[in-house]
């Protein structure tokens, strides 16, 4: 049998888990780690600036693909840096292994040179983690790293090595489990059965329904049994911010995102719904707005992986414990069986008042804002441009504010896995590193980060790493040269006091720092410019390209959810509200 | 309500601090908590108490049983059970009038004495919780020194039990 050392055993256990690539940044207490990764070709390692960074692109790489990311970092600050990135994965269900140097054993407790209770610090915040104290017990911990990311409700596992353990002086047999079994660790994947025949019948009986559709039927790729129960039906679709592409932007039967920045159609069609079918989401405060005011006549059933996420902040009338892609066939062979049929005129008089309803204030049947004219270039209209020029077809991630929602509403996400973003924790700094990570997975695909420039500078250095690892990604900047956010929630708050979210004269010159790093700056300052200037920024196919694009200052997101109303109500522009 | 939650699983450095994070990352309180391996010894048993309703008790099962190394979680109080709590208490005990009637105090409360000084005696007695607190306010005017509880063990009647 083979004898390696801990650090070898490390590399050669992350290619049998069929890992290809790994974000990271060395230091003292990984150093073994990175001297056997050096003299190996199947893991290729992608250096980062920050810590940060590596966590947020492993995790772009793994929203876009599907794929388990992987994160490898020192102790102490290189372990902490990377707790905002694990956050973020958490928050939004996303597996990751994440894999930390730590002191050696014999130091452990000491308050020893960058020491960290990685596994203490990371606790709230991950799946689960491992502290590894013997060589001999690394192939397996990684082997169960990876198996508890990806089954069940996905989610970071932190692996923390001791420096000694990986030490290349003691060698030890390699053996990598052929499987994984854990008796305290059986996540549950059918639905149970008569739960789903009760639910079957609840929705076929539905008069107004409405399917409210979440992050889980993304990650666990069930778009297409989505889509057929949906066109099955004749039934409305919202997504959720973290399911959008799960169900088709452009299809008529999609209402648009619903929730605190979600389309009137859909936030009011909730509110109206006798059933609500909730898949793989999970009722966020961001979605329900009062609870008390929820969906007043709605029959709640509800899907999700997680036995924790059913019936914790809405009571689930049907509750079904199982996997989108196990559940949804499953209900779409008793649909196609069922003795009973949906009630077609009860459905064409709901359409027919969803259609009132998006004729009269819905933001895709009409501009809802005022247009863009000379220098006033609207935010809106840079991400419907976005959408022009990409065809609808480029990976988008984005930031955190205003941007984010104005790509989340206006950019028409046809497919899952193609829009990027830190809904649950709303990570500013996550737009740029993660979208590192798409392009990695896709090389030949558009892949543009919507960002402001509050949010770029919170990871601008990986602007450094595009260069180094030739990842040519697009900067769309949303620069209104303020946190918009927080402006637009001072203005309606606040008498527009502006508490320290304007950088005044602060501002770095763009341009020249893309220049800086290499890469091509373009400043856009009009609107006849912006669809030239941005056919040019997605010609240049093999750089990275950052639009700097001076929009309205003023602008805010509408449709909002007022504080402690029901879902439908919200104010629609800065005077008008329902 | 008070709740008796026990749980089954795996004893491993670091499991115990999972649960109890999760109380305090949840909001919930632990009132009592009491841990230890069971025959089986890659096993832990551990039994907290808590307040809630119906609804917090159903999320605070599920959020534990979705810890990884968890086998097994029981909310005890949705049926039949016992419940025992040991208790160690010290007492003032210089006169022999209040020695006279602590020791007819710890026999009506079916305790012992387990340790005897000219000053002090130190009594051990197990029970439910209310049984416990009954004897601390029979004892009080006696004068306590200090009073050591384990926190509740628990178990289900019949035939229900809690094993892999």
């Amino acid at each position: 049998m083979e004898l390696l050392s801990g650090g070898e055993i490390l590399i050669r256990a992350l290619k049998d888990a069929g890992i290809k690539h790994v974000w990271g940044y060395p230091g003292g207490a990984a150093l073994h780690i990175y001297d056997a990764l050096y003299r190996q070709e199947d893991v290729h390692h992608l250096l980062v600036r920050h810590e940060q960074a590596a966590v947020h692109a492993a995790d772009g790489y793994s929203r876009s693909t599907g794929e388990v990311g992987t994160a490898l970092v020192t102790s102490g600050p290189g372990a902490t840096n990377a707790i905002t990135g694990i956050a973020t994965a958490y928050m939004d269900s996303i597996p990751l292994v994440v894999i930390s140097g730590q002191v050696p054993l014999t130091k452990i407790g000491q308050d020893a040179f960058q020491e960290t209770d990685m596994v203490g610090v990371s606790r709230p915040i991950v799946k689960h983690s491992f502290l590894v104290t013997r060589a001999e017990d690394i192939a397996e911990t990684i082997a169960k790293a990876y198996y508890i990311a990806a089954t069940g409700r996905p989610g970071p596992v932190v692996v923390d090595i001791p420096k000694d353990v990986t030490d290349p002086s003691y060698k030890v047999p390699y053996v990598y489990p052929a499987e994984i079994k854990m008796r305290s660790y059986q996540p549950t994947d059918k639905g149970h059965r008569g739960q789903i025949r009760r639910a079957v019948k609840t929705l076929i009986s539905a008069k107004r329904p409405v399917l409210y559709t979440g992050g889980g039927v993304v990650l666990d790729n069930a778009s297409e049994h989505l889509i057929a129960l949906a066109k099955k039906l004749n039934y409305p679709v919202t997504n959720t911010l973290m399911g959008l592409g799960g169900y088709p932007g452009t299809d008529p039967q999609y209402l648009g995102m619903l929730g605190m920045h979600g389309t009137y159609e859909a936030n009011t069609a909730m509110h109206h719904a006798d059933v609500i079918f909730a898949i793989g989401a999970r009722f966020d405060d961001r979605v329900t707005n009062d609870l008390e005011k929820f969906c007043p006549h709605a029959t709640i059933i509800h899907i999700d992986v997680d036995p924790t996420t059913v019936s914790k902040n809405i009571e689930a009338h049907i509750p079904i414990v199982g996997t989108c892609n196990s559940v949804l066939p499953e209900m779409l062979g008793l649909i196609e069986q069922s003795e009973i049929t949906p009630d077609t005129d009860a459905i064409a008089e709901w359409w027919q008042q969803i259609d009132q309803w998006r004729a009269d204030k819905g933001i895709y049947t009409a501009s809802r804002y005022e247009e863009s004219s000379g220098n006033c270039i609207k935010p809106q209209d840079v991400i419907k441009m976005l959408y022009k020029i990409t065809e609808g077809k480029a990976i988008v991630t984005s930031d955190v504010g205003q941007h984010q929602m104005f790509a989340a509403q206006y950019y028409l996400f046809d497919k899952p896995r193609t829009w990027i973003n830190s809904g649950g924790l709303g990570t500013m700094g996550f737009g740029l590193p993660a979208a590192m990570g798409c392009k990695l997975a896709f090389p030949d695909c558009d892949v543009a980060c919507v960002t402001g420039e509050g949010s770029i500078q919170m990871n601008i250095q990986e602007l450094s790493t595009c260069s180094q690892h030739n990842l040519p990604v697009k900067i769309i900047n949303l620069n209104n040269a303020a946190l918009g956010m927080v402006r637009q929630w001072q203005d309606m708050n606040y008498s527009s006091r502006y508490s320290e979210s304007v950088y005044e004269e602060s501002l770095p010159d763009f341009i020249k720092l893309a220049e800086a790093y290499g890469h091509v700056g373009m400043k856009i300052t009009h609107i006849d410019e912006l669809e030239e200037k941005m056919r040019e920024c997605f010609a240049m196919k093999d750089r990275v390209v950052f639009m700097d694009i001076d929009v309205d200052r003023s602008e805010h997101v509408y449709p909002m959810q007022m504080p402690g109303g029901s879902m439908r109500d919200l104010w629609l522009n800065k005077t008008e509200r329902t | 309500m008070k709740r008796i939650i026990s749980i089954l699983m795996e004893n491993e450095s670091g499991a115990l601090s999972r649960v109890v994070g999760l109380f305090a990352q949840r909001g919930y309180n632990i009132d009592t908590l009491t841990v230890a391996p069971t025959d089986d010894e890659t096993l832990s048993r551990l039994t907290l108490t808590t307040q809630g309703d119906d609804h917090m008790a159903e999320q605070i099962v599920k959020q534990l049983h979705k810890l990884i190394d968890t086998i097994k979680v029981v909310d005890l109080t949705q049926g039949a059970y016992i419940e025992r709590e040991l208790m160690l208490v010290k007492i003032k005990a210089t006169e022999s009038d209040i020695r006279t009637e602590l020791k007819s105090c710890v026999e009506i409360f079916r305790g012992h004495i387990i340790d005897v000084t000219p000053v002090t005696y130190t009594v051990q007695l197990a029970g439910d919780s209310e049984k416990l607190d009954a004897f601390i306010e029979a004892v009080r005017e006696m004068g306590i020194m200090e009073v050591v509880r384990s926190g509740v063990s628990g178990i289900a009647r019949g035939d229900k039990f809690l094993r892999v």
